[in-house]
């Protein structure tokens, strides 16, 4: 439908410059741009305000009417011991997968980096977990953990050692779904390590080593680390936000038990909203999740705008 | 990407390497665990699964039984198709929708681009659970839940997809669009003949990206489907799960082994680009 726009002469003559702002030229460009626009407002922006304006009504699905409720839905939450424990266990599982799959991504990556062999097998190995139905694989972590015949519990019982029910109880299950999302999240992290060691000199260890740094571990920290700064960042704030979406394991392995023992923010506001079909309420937890996220976004603009150029 | 070993040469002897390996191996084999056990469960009588928990190789193979349990018992065909049209229904919306838009913003003067694009950085904090609940209301009210277009609609809009292929178009030179004008090509085959076959790297990457989120989706499918038809590879896991398998670890890790498989072995055939495609795409989180 754009096609037509373009071919009067006056365009055509005009060779140098990209379309320029005349009127021609933009309602070619706001053609071009129309389904995008249209999509874009049905079934981001539309839907996104609505759910603003829910937050602040009692509405319950299949409801005829509604109240506006002001600040009802937030006073709520702060007395609701599930949705504050899906603030607190959702702050504690970021908290335990952020830290310990960048780390353990770093290694791999610094491992994988110091040689030529395996290269590219070790890397497929550890980035499989990305690109795996997590469903599918929660429920191979499910027979793994199995209390009684999973085989963690069986080698831990050869060993005389302790078999907790790791998804039933309420000391484990956080712990658990946590080392799940380290092992989801390690093979990611890892590859942008790698991706940023690539990028880090060859001559700088050189001279590192002229100037006494003889040692792996202390070209690492003279090199390597500060080098790697921009990448680690740019790494802890991804892995952040990623973590704190945290929502299929806990769907498929736990409902939020046992007795909101991993209850999570995404998980409370899909119960509310898709259970109990209580929109309002669900409603303002997704505005939780939302300010949060925004915050992470935000420090990591910022972060990034001050600490990445090195010159 | 390049090797780079970091002082020591690449071609160091094996023996001054193994610890090195060695250590990655461990790594390895943790990380290859839940597909070991999901493999080898899967070939497992129920019996065994249930006797020797620590053994890897069943004394009994029970392969038929478990996957021919599978495909009896559910319509595991139909899943991995409504998967395959679903994620290929979502590309193509959001290729036909965003790279057009992506043009207009990176070679097109107009009056507006300043607030589209400020738009479509705004769109890009906007998690995908944000949208959902009103989206859910709308498709129940006008009956649309449970079908291909509930769990097809909301993502056909791409801000992401506008954002990268518009960084991608600015990078081609404009005497390639100016030559195509002089031509008489029209503004939308300028875009389909000339721009996309130039950015076919930032396309092959994006759309690797989409297929796996979406072929992964658990949370949208499972608001917007409830009935067997339309289910999804995840949601007829999670279905054969509570319905027919319980406890049957078997048939379950069959189920499993068989959603998992395609994208496993696509991401194995082309490992790079799979790679490029879901680092790429990164700051998408």
């Amino acid at each position: 439908m754009a096609d037509a726009a373009l071919t009067d002469p006056s365009a055509r003559a005009k060779q140098r410059a990209p379309a320029r702002a005349d009127t021609s030229g933009t309602v070619v460009a706001w053609l071009l741009s129309a389904p995008a626009i249209i999509a874009y407002v049905l079934m981001l922006l539309a839907p996104a305000l609505a759910m603003l304006m829910l937050a602040f009504t009692d509405f319950e699905f299949g409801a005829r009417t509604f109240r506006w409720v002001g600040f009802a839905n937030f006073a709520e939450m702060l007395g609701d011991r599930g949705a504050m424990a899906a603030v607190r266990n959702t702050a504690v599982y970021v908290l335990f997968v952020t830290p310990i799959s960048i780390a353990l991504g770093l290694l791999l990556a610094v491992l994988i980096d110091a040689g030529a062999r395996g290269r590219t097998v070790f890397r497929a190995i550890f980035f499989l977990p990305v690109v795996s139905l997590t469903v599918a694989m929660a429920v191979a972590w499910q027979y793994i953990l199995h209390p009684n015949i999973g085989p963690l519990n069986a080698a831990l019982r050869m060993f005389g050692a302790p078999t907790p029910n790791w998804l039933a109880s309420s000391e484990m299950v956080m712990i658990s779904l946590g080392f799940i999302g380290v092992w989801e999240n390690l093979g990611f992290n890892m590859v942008l390590f790698l991706a940023g060691l690539t990028a880090i000199p060859r001559d700088l260890y050189a001279a590192a080593e002229v100037d006494g740094a003889p040692g792996a571990w202390s070209r690492f920290w003279l090199v390597t680390w500060p080098m790697l700064g921009p990448t680690t960042l740019f790494v802890v704030t991804i892995t952040t936000i990623r973590s704190i979406r945290v929502f299929d394991t806990v769907a498929i392995l736990t409902q939020g038990g046992p007795n909101k023992a991993s209850e999570v923010l995404l998980h409370t506001m899909y119960v509310e909203g898709f259970q109990f079909f209580r929109m309002g309420y669900s409603a303002a937890i997704t505005m939780l999740f939302l300010a949060v996220v925004l915050v992470l976004m935000l420090i990591q603009t910022r972060l990034i705008e001050r600490r990445v150029h090195y010159g | 990407m390049s090797t780079h070993p970091t002082t020591e040469s690449a071609d160091r002897g094996l023996l001054a390497d193994l610890p090195r390996l060695l250590l990655l191996s461990v790594f390895a084999l943790l990380i290859l665990a839940p597909y070991i056990w999901m493999i080898a469960v899967s070939v497992k009588p129920q019996s065994e699964v249930f006797t020797s928990s620590l053994s890897l190789i069943p004394k009994q193979f029970a392969a038929a039984e478990n996957y021919g349990k599978v495909f009896a018992q559910v319509p595991i065909g139909l899943y991995l198709l409504n998967g395959l049209i679903v994620c290929l229904g979502i590309l193509a919306f959001q290729i036909a929708f965003a790279v057009p838009a992506a043009y207009a913003l990176a070679k097109l003067e107009f009056r507006g681009r300043d607030t589209l694009f400020a738009f479509v950085m705004l769109g890009l904090l906007v998690p995908v659970q944000v949208p959902a609940l009103p989206l859910y209301m709308a498709f129940a009210n006008v009956g649309l839940l449970n079908s291909y277009t509930a769990l097809i609609a909301p993502f056909t809009i791409s801000v992401f997809a506008i954002f990268l292929f518009r960084q991608f178009f600015k990078a081609i030179p404009d005497e390639l669009i100016h030559a195509a004008r002089l031509d008489g090509m029209g503004e939308s085959s300028i875009v389909w003949r000339v721009i996309v076959p130039n950015a076919l790297p930032a396309a092959t990457a994006f759309a690797i990206f989409s297929v796996v989120a979406h072929w992964n989706d658990l949370y949208w499918p499972l608001i917007a489907v409830n009935k067997g038809d339309y289910y999804t590879p995840a949601m007829g896991v999670l279905a054969f799960r509570s319905q027919e398998a319980g406890e049957d670890y078997g048939a379950l890790m069959a189920a499993s082994m068989l959603v998992t498989a395609p994208l496993v072995v696509a991401f194995l055939i082309a490992q790079r680009r799979f790679i490029e495609g879901i680092t790429m795409t990164g700051l998408k989180g």
